[in-house]
């Protein structure tokens, strides 16, 4: 089966960029700032790919370009250098080639992303079902009606009240918020879904469930997902495959059991021993 | 303005139309591209007017660029002749063309400069209406970064918008914009019909005349040429709806003045309290009010 994401040598550099960049950063100097010219190394030569359905996991420390990887790929950070081929049923995308509107284009109608914070998914002005209107109408679904019922149907999906739906998200509470942020990246089925850190900052019951619907939606829609988190617990729920990275570089790759139960490196070991 | 007013210095020190002719050849290039891109906000540098802009500058330039000598110009205002933008702006033409004929008939002008109105009779092929616009882009109450709302106007991105026209019908169960309601030209581009009510925004749709806008404090001009298509933005299942002027049990207001029931109604306060509705557009009023006086002398 062809992957349905297939990233190669994605690079992402802050900064004015020297030769020795590559080399004198990354976990074995323990930095990812360029002691030469001072440029930061997000991401450095990073290569994934993503069966359809599939859930890839990318764990590690704040600052150690997990998001980055993930904001590349949509669309909202450009990178340095790196391909990415998105496999659209039978054409494929190479992601970095492509001129701003096919970006957008693919961006609402085939990926979903759901952020830590729901500021940045969700527009607090309008109600929660004028977000997932709005990605309706992206989509060219032109009738109210329409858009009503579709976004009733998610709201309940993700288990938000529907007699809540003409509310501001302001209004509701942080896991309520997160699961009108889900629902708004469903609102197109996307076969590829972005979770950057969803469970973060919400309480262990709040969690839970969200996790649990991410699964569900999962076994469902059968959609691949990249989810981005620090926590072992979410990766070793959700996610068959992990990455492990560190200033910027993958230092382990491989099942999330393997990885989890015998650690390789020497950070992975320390990141498995720390959670026990 | 005061009747004895005279421009400073000689008179021919100034171009026929107050502005020199390059301004006047630069906005006539830039309505050229406005007609070719039916819709598109062509940016052009909106000269200072010897008056504040937003009290019309924009139409004004248009008007100014387009005008010749034989020339007949009406200038209204909400649909009147009277108020004082129609009459200083009228005054103001009369004072740098010499030799325009100035006019309050819709039928007898050649070219027609009106703010928020589209006049009732309907126009004709050789006629202009100029509209001014105080702003010009739709997107501005969804989007503040012009840069961006340049990029969805050239991808045909308006979600945003509809999202608004969806936020409204969850409200208040029907869109409230009452002016300026936004409009697709030709399939693309979605234009901001200068605060003309809805009422008005079905004549854009086909009209025999050409429409120019100006917008002189934004530096835009755009155009809805003739036969063109002009679609208020809707959704599918809910129809686009103009001022009906009913009473509460269904009956179609009439002017108190000519009693058309065929016009755009101002509604206004009297002074022994209670209220009346007359017809916007003067013209239109007076020209019913003879045209009954006729029938009841003819017979």
């Amino acid at each position: 089966m062809k992957p349905i994401l297939d990233v190669q040598g994605l690079t992402r550099i802050h900064g004015t960029e020297c030769p020795s960049c590559l080399d004198m950063t990354g976990p074995e100097h323990n930095t990812n700032v360029c002691p030469a010219c001072g440029s930061i190394v997000a991401a450095a030569n990073v290569s994934f790919s993503l069966q359809p359905g599939e859930i890839l996991g990318i764990m590690g420390e704040s600052g150690s370009g997990k998001s980055t990887v993930v904001k590349t790929l949509y669309f909202d950070q450009a990178p340095s250098r790196g391909k990415a081929c998105f496999q659209d049923d039978t054409r494929t995308h190479d992601l970095f080639e492509l001129n701003g509107a096919e970006q957008r284009w693919l961006r609402n109608h085939r990926f979903g992303m759901v952020y830590q914070n729901p500021n940045l998914g969700l527009n607090f002005s309008i109600s929660a079902g004028g977000n997932i209107a709005e990605r309706l109408l992206m989509n060219d679904l032109n009738h109210y009606g329409d858009i009503r019922r579709r976004a009733s149907e998610l709201l309940t999906r993700t288990d938000v009240m529907v007699g809540r739906m003409d509310e501001s998200p302001r209004q509701f509470s942080g896991g309520m918020q997160q699961r009108v942020q889900i629902a708004k990246a469903l609102a197109t089925r996307p076969p590829l879904l972005f979770l950057d850190e969803v469970t973060t900052g919400l309480d262990l019951s709040v969690q839970a469930r969200i996790l649990d619907l991410i699964l569900e939606i999962q076994h469902e829609l059968d959609t691949a997902m990249i989810v981005v988190t620090h926590d072992l617990g979410v990766i070793r729920l959700l996610a068959s495959r992990t990455l492990v990275m560190k200033h910027g570089r993958v230092i382990e790759s491989g099942l999330t059991d393997q990885i989890l139960e015998d650690p390789q490196h020497a950070y992975t070991q320390q990141l498995v021993a720390s959670t026990l | 303005m005061n009747p004895n007013y005279k421009l400073p210095g000689a008179q021919d020190s100034y171009s026929f139309g107050f502005l020199d002719e390059f301004a006047k050849r630069e906005i006539r290039r830039v309505i050229l591209k406005a007609i070719s891109i039916p819709g598109y906000q062509t940016p052009y540098a909106s000269r200072e007017m010897p008056m504040g802009r937003g009290f019309g500058t924009g139409g004004l330039q248009l008007t100014l660029a387009m005008i010749g000598p034989d020339d007949t110009l009406k200038v209204i205002d909400q649909g009147s002749d009277d108020s004082v933008n129609a009459v200083n702006l009228r005054k103001f033409a009369e004072l740098t063309c010499p030799g325009v004929s100035t006019t309050e008939s819709t039928a007898g002008a050649s070219l027609i400069q009106t703010r928020h109105r589209v006049p009732e009779t309907a126009l004709r092929e050789d006629q202009v209406l100029n509209l001014q616009v105080p702003y010009p882009d739709p997107l501005v109450i969804v989007e503040p970064s012009e840069a961006r709302r340049k990029v969805m106007h050239g991808e045909g991105d308006y979600a945003r918008l509809l999202t608004k026209l969806y936020e409204d019908l969850v409200q208040f169960d029907e869109i409230t914009i009452s002016h300026r309601y936004p409009t697709r030209i030709n399939g693309h581009y979605v234009i901001d019909p200068s605060p003309i009510p809805r009422y008005d925004v079905p004549r854009l749709h086909h009209a025999k005349a050409l429409m120019l806008f100006g917008a002189g404090r934004e530096k835009k001009i755009y155009a809805v040429p003739p036969y063109t298509d002009a679609e208020p933005l809707v959704f599918d299942d809910i129809p686009f709806r103009t001022e009906n002027f009913n009473t509460s049990d269904g009956k179609r207001r009439a002017c108190a003045r000519c009693g058309a029931t065929d016009s755009f109604l101002d509604e206004l306060n009297l002074e022994e309290g209670g209220k009346a509705w007359q017809c916007s557009d003067t013209d239109y009023c007076n020209r019913q009010l003879a045209g009954a006086n006729a029938r009841e002398v003819t017979p």
